[in-house]
């Protein structure tokens, strides 16, 4: 048997855009961690359901195992990696997870960070319901998701004082 | 003054990089080389007839396809059986390829080596294998029956196990009132969101196997790996950075999958790697809880315990490489806070066709907690004592410790508690949910939903030997390295351990730089398990830093010609008591403490005028030193820490829908001093969560052929957040006399308890016994259908 064919595919993640040569086959979580090596971003499931590998497309979450790399060529693609400032600042939600021990083993906290940066880059007042809507998609085995859920208060806390 | 970081709610130092995506997990290390990619059994019980492997290697990117044939030297042998035990008769270990039969769905049976994991799996559908399937065994019931999942394990029987304090049979005999349970839990598993993984390259110039694992224990990997594979220790370096949780399940080892790609990197001379899959991690890898007890328990009019009889059948699926640990714990944890003058527990730990059963954090002690706590609350509800009274009037007192179980604990050691104070936890729980008010609340439920409390207490066996090991040594740049050989899984070591040595030493926090679990830096341990590692190696590290501190005041006190009695060390600086003005850095007496003095630095230039002529008739190192500020402090403990705790809940369970809503979830918890507050919470609200996974949403759902049906996170019910209510926690810290620092370990407690609570709190609301676990909606409405018909 062959190898498959190959193709060319943009990748613009955290405002850079690189060039891979992948299978059509190759999903996004796959690409980001082994072309590009931005392993940051954790596969803890492959179907879906987990939210470990969850990636920013466009400012939406979305769960990289189930999309592959070539259907998002071009589109705008954040991972943890892209979370802090150039200069190194934490973003709020890395800030508000390191204060409150909303990580233990921390396999499952990029998934989260990212769910929480675009609940909070789009509303910084969320309500309880809100927040749990919000992460109610991302399994973590470690913390019991107390300190999750306060973490995320806490970020939204910190992004409106940023604001004022 | 150093601020003391002991018993501070300090943030993690391991954070900053996991925050920022910069962690190193196992599956993180270099893509180049190749993946392996197992093929597993599909059938519980067959005999393997033939493999046809030979269009696989057709598939471009594969570089080798092996069966158990293949395998060379010792790789051919069974897996080792890591703990034995007189009482284990028939201990059976899988191969790392299987020979001939298969015994539970999710075996490995081909190997293959590929250049991805996708090319991998395309060559896996293209193996036939020709299996004979047979009768698979599933459940304690047909384990108990005439099938057979070794062919020379008659009855299935791997251990029959018994001990006994007292005469159960004179007590049950002459006590007043005699009551008798049968209860049963069904199977869990850690199922952390990092599977099994393993990567290992070969360097042949150096002649090095360097391996990452996500493992609980690295120094046994290396052990394990070496020997299996008939190199020396010293060619094999084993490190485990960051792990993406463990659980129990990553303390098993060595994994198939551990051997074959450290082969493979040596055998093809490029990196292995292997990353499990989540349906491989369900399928593959360990389960836990599953047992069934039958109690007879004997008292008298107050409520007092006179003699209790437990007999309990433990499942331990195909294989037992843990040997019979978690049923012993089951054993030993079952008297739990109460005093049992007559005591007898038998088990068997029987096969099934399903995989294997090995220790899940708690390890076996929410079983015993169950049994425990269920018999307590039925002879309350006998005697319609209250149930918190009965407690009162059954617990070890604070004056009775040491406490002689007269039992022996896993550690082969007696089980003596050193210290706690049950009727305070007790106490405090109770007034933090309230629990004298309940029947006014209870008396306010809305309509259609019925409500209950339950409480029930716990003792944990934690800080097990035999032994850890800490390593500290203060570099000449003023940095204090410390190691310590056991892995780190998210229980904030690196923060713990740096707490502590910063206290012992005297340095600041920030200047302490921890690593653990990497065989390069530290070659003995044991592993992290058993809530253990804070006990262990906290006073291994405290150890080796009170070493330290002692070197340096000696050499500092030659060099400040004082006496090392006036000495101190404040804020990393060796001085004469409360005169820092006559002091020299820490740093400076690292330099000294090395006597080839290169100048790398301004701090070893500056120590240069510290530095004496030295006597000309004495060697520059004298008889008993070694040179560097450095010092290796072991703990080594006698026996077994015990902590202990009390959970209360009041629940509210729909009268429609048979959902248990939790309302409020109480914790009061014994480990001893804390190291850091912030941290044992953490460990609290994970294990409570998981207890609650336990209780009401979480089972292996095996069907008769031995096939897991719900192997995937949307049918294995792992709860989100929205399953997970607040946790409440307040402390008692009741010092262990054990150690010098008087901690108890702090990782499973939260776990134990919680289906015993729920079932009392269940039990409560409904009016009928519960007395299995977990808890589906669906089965507690079959209970009420039951229950109605029973009452008509």
């Amino acid at each position: 048997m062959n190898a498959e064919e190959s193709y060319e595919i943009r990748l613009k993640v955290n405002g850079e855009t690189q060039q891979i040569t992948a299978p059509a086959r190759r999903l996004l979580s796959d690409a980001l961690r082994g072309e590009l090596g931005l392993t940051g971003t954790h596969v803890g499931c492959e179907h879906g359901v987990c939210g470990c590998c969850t990636v920013l497309v466009d400012g939406a979450p979305v769960r990289s195992c189930l999309t592959f790399a070539i259907a998002v060529q071009d589109r705008e693609i954040r991972t943890v990696e892209g979370l802090a400032a150039d200069d190194g600042e934490l973003h709020p939600v890395q800030e508000a997870f390191k204060e409150c021990h909303g990580l233990q083993c921390g396999f499952c906290t990029p998934g989260f960070l990212m769910t929480a940066c675009a609940l909070i880059e789009q509303n910084d007042d969320p309500t309880e319901e809100e927040i749990t809507e919000a992460i109610a998609g991302n399994l973590c085995r470690c913390t019991g998701y107390q300190n999750i859920r306060t973490a995320v208060r806490y970020a939204a806390e910190i992004s409106r004082s940023d604001k004022t | 003054m150093t601020p003391q970081s002991f018993g501070k709610a300090i943030r993690r130092t391991e954070d900053e990089r996991l925050i920022r995506g910069r962690g190193s997990f196992t599956d993180d290390a270099g893509s180049a080389g190749l993946s392996l990619t197992m093929i597993r059994s599909p059938y519980a019980n067959a005999r393997i007839l033939s493999i046809d492997i030979s269009e696989a290697w057709e598939v471009e990117g594969v570089r080798a396809v092996l069966t158990y044939s293949d395998l060379p030297g010792r790789l051919v042998e069974p897996l080792p059986l890591l703990i034995p035990h007189p009482s284990l008769v028939a201990p059976r270990t899988q191969y790392i390829l299987a020979k001939e039969h298969v015994r539970y769905v999710g075996e490995a049976v081909v190997a293959i080596f590929a250049t991805d994991r996708y090319v991998g799996e395309d060559a896996a559908e293209r193996v036939i294998v020709e299996y004979e399937p047979g009768e698979a065994v599933v459940g304690i019931d047909a384990a108990l029956g005439t099938d057979l999942v070794h062919d020379d394990v008659p009855g299935n029987v791997a251990a029959d196990h018994a001990e006994h304090v007292g005469d159960v049979d004179q007590a049950l005999a002459e006590a007043p009132h005699v009551l008798e349970l049968a209860l049963d839990m069904e199977r869990s598993m850690g199922s952390s969101l990092e599977g099994r993984a393993s990567h290992a390259t070969w360097d042949r110039h150096s002649r090095k196997l360097r391996i990452q694992n996500a493992t609980q224990t690295p120094t046994s990997v290396r052990f394990a790996v070496a020997n299996i594979l008939e190199i020396p220790d010293e060619q094999v370096d084993v490190f485990a950075i960051d792990v993406g949780g463990g659980f129990g399940t990553k303390v098993i080892h060595p994994w198939p999958e551990d051997i074959l790609t450290a082969w493979g990197a040596i055998e093809y001379e490029c990196p292995v790697k292997f990353t499990e899959d989540r349906v491989e991690h369900f399928i593959s890898s360990s389960h836990e809880r599953a047992q069934r007890h039958q109690i007879k328990v004997g008292f008298d009019e107050e409520g007092r315990i006179l003699g209790l009889d437990v007999d309990f059948v433990h499942d331990n699926g195909a294989y037992t490489p843990y040997g019979m640990i978690a049923p012993l714990i089951t054993a030993t944890q079952l008297p739990g806070p109460y005093k049992l003058p007559n005591y007898r527990v038998r088990f068997r730990s029987v096969y099934t066709n399903t995989v294997q059963v090995t220790p899940y954090r708690g390890a076996a002690r929410p079983h015993a907690v169950f049994s425990m706590e269920r018999t307590i609350d039925r002879i309350a509800a006998f005697l319609e004592i209250d149930r918190a009274e009965l407690r009162r009037r059954n617990f070890i007192q604070p004056d009775e410790f040491p406490y002689d179980l007269g039992m022996i604990f896993q550690d082969g050691r007696p089980a003596i508690y050193d210290s706690g104070n049950y009727p305070e936890l007790l106490e405090k729980v109770l007034a933090m949910i309230d629990w004298d008010d309940f029947p006014e609340r209870r008396s306010q439920t809305p309509p259609g939903r019925r409500r209950g409390i339950g409480v029930a207490c716990y003792v944990e066996g934690t800080g097990l030997g035999p032994y850890e090991g800490g390593h500290v040594r203060v570099e000449t740049g003023g940095k204090v390295q410390v190691s310590t050989g056991l892995a780190s899984s998210g229980q904030g070591h690196h923060t713990v351990f740096a707490q502590i040595v910063s206290d012992e030493l005297g340095v600041p926090f920030e200047d302490v730089e921890v690593v653990t679990g990497d065989t390069r830096r530290f070659q003995y341990a044991v592993g992290t398990f058993a809530s253990r590692a804070a006990v262990m190696s906290g006073n291994a590290v405290a150890e080796a830093a009170r070493l330290v501190k002692e070197k340096a005041i000696q050499i500092a006190a030659d060099a400040l010609e004082a006496n090392p009695d006036d000495l101190e060390i404040v804020d990393a600086q060796v001085q004469v008591k409360g005169t820092p003005a006559r002091g020299i850095p820490l740093a400076q007496v690292a330099v000294l403490a090395n006597p080839l003095r290169y100048s790398f630095s301004e701090a070893a230039r500056a120590a240069t005028q510290f530095a004496g002529a030295g006597d000309p008739d004495e060697p520059p190192i004298k008889p008993g030193e070694d040179p560097g500020l450095e010092a290796t402090g072991w703990y080594s403990p006698i026996r077994a820490t015990f902590a202990s705790g009390a959970h209360a809940v009041e629940v509210e369970v729909d009268t429609a829908t048979s959902e248990v809503e939790i309302l409020r979830y109480c914790v009061v918890h014994d480990c001893g001093r804390l190291i850091n507050p912030l941290i044992v919470e953490g460990q609290i609200h994970g294990g409570v969560a998981q207890g609650i996974a336990g209780a009401l949403y979480e089972k292996m759902a095996y069907d008769e052929d031995g096939n897991l049906q719900n192997a995937s996170f949307m049918d294995f019910l792992m709860p989100y957040c929205t399953e997970i209510p607040e946790v409440e926690i307040d402390h008692l810290e009741t010092p262990s006399p054990l150690n010098p620092l008087g901690i108890k370990g702090a990782g499973e407690a939260g776990v134990i308890p919680v289906s015993a609570v729920i079932a009392a709190a269940v039990e409560d609301a409904e009016g009928f016994q519960i007395n299995h676990m977990p808890l589906f909606p669906s089965e507690l409405h079959e209970m009420r259908l039951r229950d109605a018909e029973v009452s008509e």
